[in-house]
């Protein structure tokens, strides 16, 4: 006989439901550049607190602040702005275009357009990402055709990827952009052995790889992480804690850690928490990052603090899950409006310069829309033929495949 | 010529591959320092150096994950799950991962990974290492499925996988490692060096994948089978008198359709063999195929013998097994059809 009372199951519950007043009160926000930076070979069990906290940049002036700042020229900054404020325009664009029926589905960036368009900016050519579908700021910042992005969530006949994939899973080698799987978490480790490949031939280039808090739960993320160790792999592990995996609050893959980053700590991997709203901040901690795997210092695990403003795709209605006005009590604000109060504090850019730059952008937008769409939509029907269905499943196509090829027509 | 078992064989193809082309790369569990638990990757490491064979941490999932990362970026992969009753947390990684990697990046990534797992039972293993999971390969577009049956085969059969610029599954019937099994469990074992196919050519050669091999010639019946099996139809054919052809598929996918369908429109009568559970095998697909291709020559319904539809059993593994004489009762069930 036992004197405890019965057990019973403990299931982590969000701070709040729709109808609830927002609280983020849970999470700790030091002021800007109060964390420390340490130098990129200290040991891992030296830099223990930097998963703790959150590497901040932008104070709420505006102002650049501590040892973290100065890794971009107020140039470089203008041109993140530029990249974000693209990121969103082409993301309202093409909600709009779902909304029409002009594609099937689509997945926008709202509120989190920093981490992925900073992070490219880290990178060399040649350097791999193995993205989710929420970084599509990786190929706008590396200049990836924006008439082909369209053209791929339009599955029309300039498609590169021939109507096989989901709108937004897009790939492109040349610009560092693995193909997106759209099953979470399995490129995690593929990272891992991307970049152990480039250590095996003696070459430069690292990767990065991309995860979102709630499928760091799948055991692809651990075994990436034991690779990733045990090998000292040329790997930057990307977490991007937005706090929402559709309906599910981040506590329910995080369980009794204190942060996403620690994770990386029964790793002896140096893991860090950087404000995912401030674009100076991702982009100092990312070059950090890079520059220790570049240095075969080994891999670093980055969980970017973020927030998932939008849906989590056009089939998804936040309201039902969250209180509606969440977003707005997020407390480390927009990273489009705090990249934008930093440029013009700095003086280099003005409340017309940013209604030019965003008229510019829009119309560029548009041209491209115009252009993806006169090749085609998913409704208009100038999608791929049938017959690209049955080529790239092999290098050459086996007899059964092209009896099946046959039977359809082609 | 040079006697060789069938894990002498299996080294000597890595040997020479990674000889031939340093992208070449082997790792997996106890696969380094120690060379694999049945010893088919023997003093690579030593040789290679330890960045071109390596121990790996105990997670198949890694294993093949970080293998595909590999492929992707350019190397040549051979990695080994120590058995394929492991495979399973890999099996993400091989059916939504290595299988579309071409297909979905518009042929931009590729994924030319070899996957080698020591497949099926008759070694006293249980039901957690004597599994014959091929057909949870076969369904899946974009991976070749490959399953030796020989020493001969198994270089070459391995050296055209290494080749190959898709992923290739690899299932080496563990119990042929050292002979030629042919189900006779209570019989003295017999080694390779007794066997013609024991001799192996110690150059490089391929041997092609898609290409079946005609065993046996015979005119009476066909039988249809892979891997240990193989050994077992043969001892079969002798032992009942039965002038049956054997045909030996060494890949599964893609299939040599054109062996298939010659022997059994000339015999006009099939028995499709293999170790794995029967229900949902790849011998309901060889059967559909055969009795479609070859209905107006068939003498008797095609007849499928395979391992029961239950767990591999430890104890009961022979009753299990479909040994020869198993095999030979269905023979002579087919032969009065």
């Amino acid at each position: 006989m036992t004197d405890t009372p019965p057990l019973s199951l403990k299931v982590p519950q969000p701070e709040c439901r729709p109808g609830d007043t927002p609280d983020f009160s849970g999470i700790e926000i030091p002021a800007a550049g109060t964390v420390r930076r340490p130098a990129v070979d200290e040991q891992a069990e030296a830099m223990r607190d930097l998963a703790f906290t959150i590497i901040r940049v932008m104070d709420d002036e505006g102002a650049a602040q501590g040892d973290w700042a100065g890794s971009l020229t107020d140039d470089e900054i203008a041109q993140g702005l530029r990249d974000m404020m693209t990121l969103r325009i082409y993301d309202n664009r093409m909600m709009t275009a779902q909304r029409q029926g002009k594609t099937s589905f689509y997945m926008q960036h709202l509120g989190e357009e920093a981490i992925s368009c900073a992070f490219q900016r880290a990178l060399q050519k040649g350097d791999m990402n193995f993205p989710t579908y929420r970084q599509a700021g990786l190929l706008i910042a590396s200049g990836y055709p924006m008439e082909t992005m369209m053209c791929q969530v339009f599955s029309n006949e300039a498609d590169p990827l021939h109507g096989r994939q989901l709108p937004v899973m897009y790939s492109s080698k040349e610009h560092g952009y693995f193909t997106i799987s759209g099953n979470l978490a399995t490129q995690y480790i593929q990272a891992v052995g991307w970049s152990m490949a480039s250590a095996i031939k003696g070459d430069t280039k690292i990767a990065a790889s991309w995860i979102g808090d709630g499928s760091t739960s799948e055991n692809d993320f651990h075994a990436a992480l034991v690779f990733a160790s045990t090998y000292t792999a040329p790997v930057v592990l990307n977490v991007v804690n937005n706090q929402w995996a559709i309906s599910t609050f981040q506590g329910i893959a995080r369980g009794g850690a204190h942060t996403f980053a620690s994770r990386g700590h029964g790793f002896g991997i140096p893991s860090l928490r950087v404000d995912g709203n401030d674009y100076l901040a991702v982009h100092a901690v990312a070059k950090w990052a890079v520059e220790r795997a570049r240095r075969n210092l080994g891999p670093t695990l980055i969980e970017h603090v973020t927030y998932r403003a939008g849906g989590h795709s056009t089939s998804d209605d936040p309201s039902a899950y969250r209180p509606k006005s969440e977003s707005e009590a997020w407390p480390l604000g927009d990273p489009i409006d705090r990249v934008k109060k930093y440029l013009i504090g700095k003086g280099v850019w003005t409340e017309e310069r940013h209604k030019q730059a965003e008229a510019e952008i829009t119309d560029r937008v548009i041209e491209c829309q115009k252009r993806a769409e006169a090749i085609g939509t998913l409704n208009s029907g100038h999608v791929p033929s049938p017959r690209d269905m049955f080529e790239d499943v092999y290098a050459e196509m086996p007899p059964h495949l092209v009896r099946q090829r046959h039977e359809v027509g082609y | 010529m040079t006697q060789m078992t069938m894990i002498a064989a299996i080294q000597n193809a890595h040997d020479l591959a990674m000889a031939r082309d340093e992208n070449v790369v082997v790792f997996g569990e106890d696969v380094g320092y120690f060379g694999g638990v049945f010893r088919c990757t023997a003093g690579l490491q030593q040789k290679y150096g330890s960045s071109r064979c390596f121990d790996a941490p105990i997670s198949e999932l890694g294993i093949v994950g970080a293998g595909i990362g590999m492929a992707a970026y350019g190397l040549k992969p051979v990695v080994e799950v120590q058995f394929a009753d492991y495979m399973y947390p890999a099996y993400d990684q091989i059916v939504s991962e290595a299988a579309r990697l071409r297909y979905r990046s518009g042929g931009e990534f590729t994924c030319p990974i070899v996957v080698r797992m020591p497949t099926g039972g008759g070694i006293w293993g249980g039901q957690t290492h004597s599994q014959s999971p091929e057909a949870l390969f076969t369904h899946v577009a974009g991976l070749k499925t490959v399953i030796p049956s020989n020493p001969q085969d198994a270089k070459g059969l391995l050296l055209a996988a290494i080749a190959d610029p898709d992923p290739v599954i690899f299932l080496e019937p563990k119990r042929l490692y050292n002979g030629p099994f042919d189900g006779h469990h209570d019989r003295p074992v017999r080694p390779w060096k007794t066997h013609p196919l024991g001799e192996v050519d110690p150059g490089y050669y391929e041997v092609p994948l898609g290409k079946a091999a005609v065993v046996r010639a015979g005119q009476e019946l066909s039988i249809v089978t892979y891997g240990t099996m193989v050994h077992v139809a043969i001892a079969a054919a002798e032992e009942t008198g039965i002038d049956a052809e054997v045909i030996d598929l060494r890949t599964l996918i893609p299939l040599d359709t054109e062996t298939v369908m010659a022997s059994v429109q000339k015999t006009g009568r099939c028995l499709v063999l293999h170790e794995a559970t029967l229900t949902s095998g790849f011998g309901a697909e060889l059967a559909a195929q055969i009795q479609a291709e070859c209905f107006y020559h068939l003498e008797a319904p095609v007849l499928r013998v395979a391992g029961w539809d239950t767990p591999y059993p430890h104890a009961q593994e022979w009753a299990y097994f479909p040994g020869p004489d198993r095999v030979g009762r269905n023979m002579l069930k087919l032969m009065e059809a």
